[in-house]
């Protein structure tokens, strides 16, 4: 194989583990727009849906029965946080909601295992196992299925935000929560919303990384993944995840090919967040993020 | 009427700007510190000091260092393990290197090289902010966790990758009882802390609590808050630092890398949230309250029958912690410490209603 077309295949190789990536950074980025919330339990919102439908599966459900009996979970999961952590915290500083969030997401982690055991379970999805030659880049077909998902997942989304109404609440609070508390939105239903679709995100990222992972304790961690994804992209936008966890999962296959033999391998452990950090320090509020002033 | 302020005359300074301006808390001190230094490591077993107190006072070190940079400067560390490990690692190396060192000194200068690193990643918060600072410190845990790994000078070529840590003796007196080692955190401790106390009061100190507060203001009222955060963010490696060099020394009896994991950091930033954001003495009340919780539930748990499977209560004291730590910050954002000041104010009118 020529080196060029080695390149190309690590290249598209990291761009498609980047669309999984980009799964789950789109859950802690649509709670961020709406909320203002840094969602630390969105990787254990992951692992509690995968878990759920792998559960429920075994039990015997048929696929579909257990993928909406985890849905309704899911939405239930949200309107308990909606109620239970989210009321009582309107109005703290933001910093005293994201260590909330933390808490959270060792509750779930604990109410997740408590339900279902803490052994590793497999999950097949029936996808091509086999990868495919185009041209003479290997390509596996498992994770071009991903990607179509997810580009399922992400059009969705925004026919919902720009169709619904809903979803014009949604954007209407994510633009300026009193002017939208004023117009009559009610604030505790849209958060929940909010909160029930980053658990269908969830949901779709659990199956996806369980169906790769297995679904395990170790889910949780793909959270990380999605950290230097939303440094890179910025916080609330949605098309800045998606473009910066491209960039993330093709630099990182690319760096630990072509660099990570001089130092030892390893590196993808922090190098997306070394990449994420370096554009910060050019552009503080991530390649599209939003700019704001200053006042006392 | 008998624990108050008022009536207690100053003649001098330096009575006004002692730590404990009222005499019951001055007299508690110092029975806390007989008790601590004295009483309990000839009276308690040694599994109780071992295995209880013993890493209850190094992870107190550490939560204060994570306090100055969280509850203080107002900047959420994920880095506080990674903190350790540059202690723990720079600790090692000075002993095995240059043996003439005596091991006080070897650990506060580890401490300096914490901080030094510290101070290094706290220049990314100079251009970046809030909750992107915590996506920064999580890359220094993970890029000090990498290179403590990769860098075979660090863990002194050894094949394992794991340091045994040479037994302490100082002026040819072994130290490696029980008893001794507790004694040594007991003593870094205790002045570390009183170095924390006073370094939150003086000027340094106050330029934190601004910028925490609010930075545009701090830069308005001649703040310099570049300054503050190097500073904050040095002051938290080199506690933690020091922290990291007694876990190693005193507590495992190695320097390991898996000691100072992303687990650690969220631990003792578990610790800093439910003892008391911005408190010295909330950070000792959140470790004692960390250390504790697992025994008192295992404890539990066997008091229950001991019908509990071991990964049941492991999952169980997941929920119990996310629960509590949920539960504080909606009831009392300001943790146990803040309990204690509402216990003090009650004292203050005591025996009276109001």
């Amino acid at each position: 194989m020529s080196p060029l077309s080695f390149f190309f295949e690590v290249l598209i190789g990291g761009l498609l583990s980047g669309v999984m990536y980009t799964l789950v950074a789109l859950g802690f980025v649509l709670i961020f727009k709406a909320s203002g919330v840094f969602n630390f339990a969105q990787g254990a919102m992951v692992l509690f849906a995968a878990l759920n439908f792998v559960g429920f599966t075994e039990l015997g459900l048929p696929w579909w029965t257990a993928l909406m009996v985890t849905l309704a979970a899911m939405v239930v999961l949200a309107m308990a946080i909606e109620r239970a952590v989210l009321r009582p915290l309107l109005g703290q500083d933001h910093m005293i909601v994201f260590m909330a969030t933390i808490g959270l997401s060792i509750f779930i982690e604990g109410l997740a295992q408590l339900i279902w055991g803490t052994d590793v379970r497999g999950l097949n999805l029936g996808l091509p196992e086999d990868p495919i030659f185009i041209g003479d880049i290997l390509v596996s077909r498992a994770d071009l299925m991903t990607a179509a998902v997810a580009a399922l997942l992400v059009l969705g989304l925004s026919l919902f935000f720009t169709l619904t109404r809903i979803g014009r609440a949604l954007r209407a609070v994510a633009e300026d929560t009193q002017a939208a508390q004023v117009a009559g939105v009610p604030l505790g239903m849209i958060w929940a919303v909010v909160w029930s679709a980053a658990g269908v995100i969830a949901l779709v990222a659990g199956l996806v990384w369980g169906a790769r992972l297995g679904v395990q304790f170790a889910l949780t961690l793909v959270a990380l993944k999605a950290l230097p994804v939303m440094l890179l992209g910025g916080f609330n936008s949605i098309p800045g995840a998606i473009v910066a966890g491209l960039l993330i999962g093709a630099s990182e296959k690319l760096a630990e090919v072509y660099i990570g033999p001089y130092v030892g391998g390893g590196i993808e452990n922090w190098f997306p967040y070394a990449l994420a950090v370096a554009v910060l320090v050019f552009r503080p509020t991530g390649l599209f993020g939003s700019t704001g002033v200053a006042r006392v | 009427m008998f624990y108050r302020h008022v009536g207690s005359m100053k003649t001098s300074y330096a009575q006004e700007l002692q730590l404990f301006p009222v005499a019951q808390e001055r007299w508690a001190f110092l029975a806390l510190l007989v008790i601590g230094g004295v009483v309990l490591p000839r009276m308690a077993d040694s599994y109780w000091l071992g295995s209880i107190l013993l890493p209850f006072l190094i992870l107190s070190l550490a939560a204060i260092g994570a306090n100055v940079l969280t509850g203080y400067a107002g900047q959420i560390s994920l880095g506080s393990g990674g903190f350790m490990a540059v202690g723990a690692y720079a600790a090692v190396n000075l002993v095995i290197r240059v043996p003439a060192l005596p091991f006080p000194v070897t650990f506060l200068l580890a401490g300096v090289v914490a901080g030094a690193v510290c101070a290094l990643f706290g220049l990314l918060s100079l251009r970046i902010r809030g909750l992107y600072v915590v996506v920064a410190t999580l890359m220094a845990q993970f890029l000090i966790e990498w290179i403590c790994t990769h860098v075979p000078w660090l863990y002194l070529n050894n094949a394992s990758g794991i340091v045994g840590a040479p037994p302490l003796s100082l002026f040819g007196i072994p130290m490696t009882s029980v008893a001794a080692r507790y004694e040594i955190a007991f003593i870094f401790t205790v002045l570390l802390a009183l170095l924390a106390r006073n370094l939150v009061r003086s000027p340094e100190g106050r330029g934190w609590l601004a910028v925490r507060d609010k930075e545009t203001a701090a830069v308005l009222t001649g703040i310099s808050v570049p300054r503050a955060k190097i500073t904050a963010f040095a002051v938290c490696g080199f506690f933690c630092g020091v922290a990291g060099a007694l876990w190693s020394f005193l507590y495992l009896g190695n320097v390991d890398v898996e000691a100072f994991t992303m687990h650690r950091s969220f631990q003792i930033l578990f610790m800093v949230i439910i003892g008391g954001l911005g408190s010295i003495a909330g950070s000792f009340l959140g470790a004692c309250f960390i250390v504790l919780l697992p025994v008192a539930i295992t404890n539990l748990a066997t008091l229950l029958g001991g019908t509990i499977r071991p990964d049941m209560v492991a999952n169980l004291e997941l929920m119990i912690f996310g629960g509590l730590i949920i539960g504080f910050l909606i009831l009392e954002p300001r943790g146990l410490a803040s309990l204690a000041m509402r216990a003090r104010e009650r004292l203050r009118r005591w025996p009276f209603k109001y």
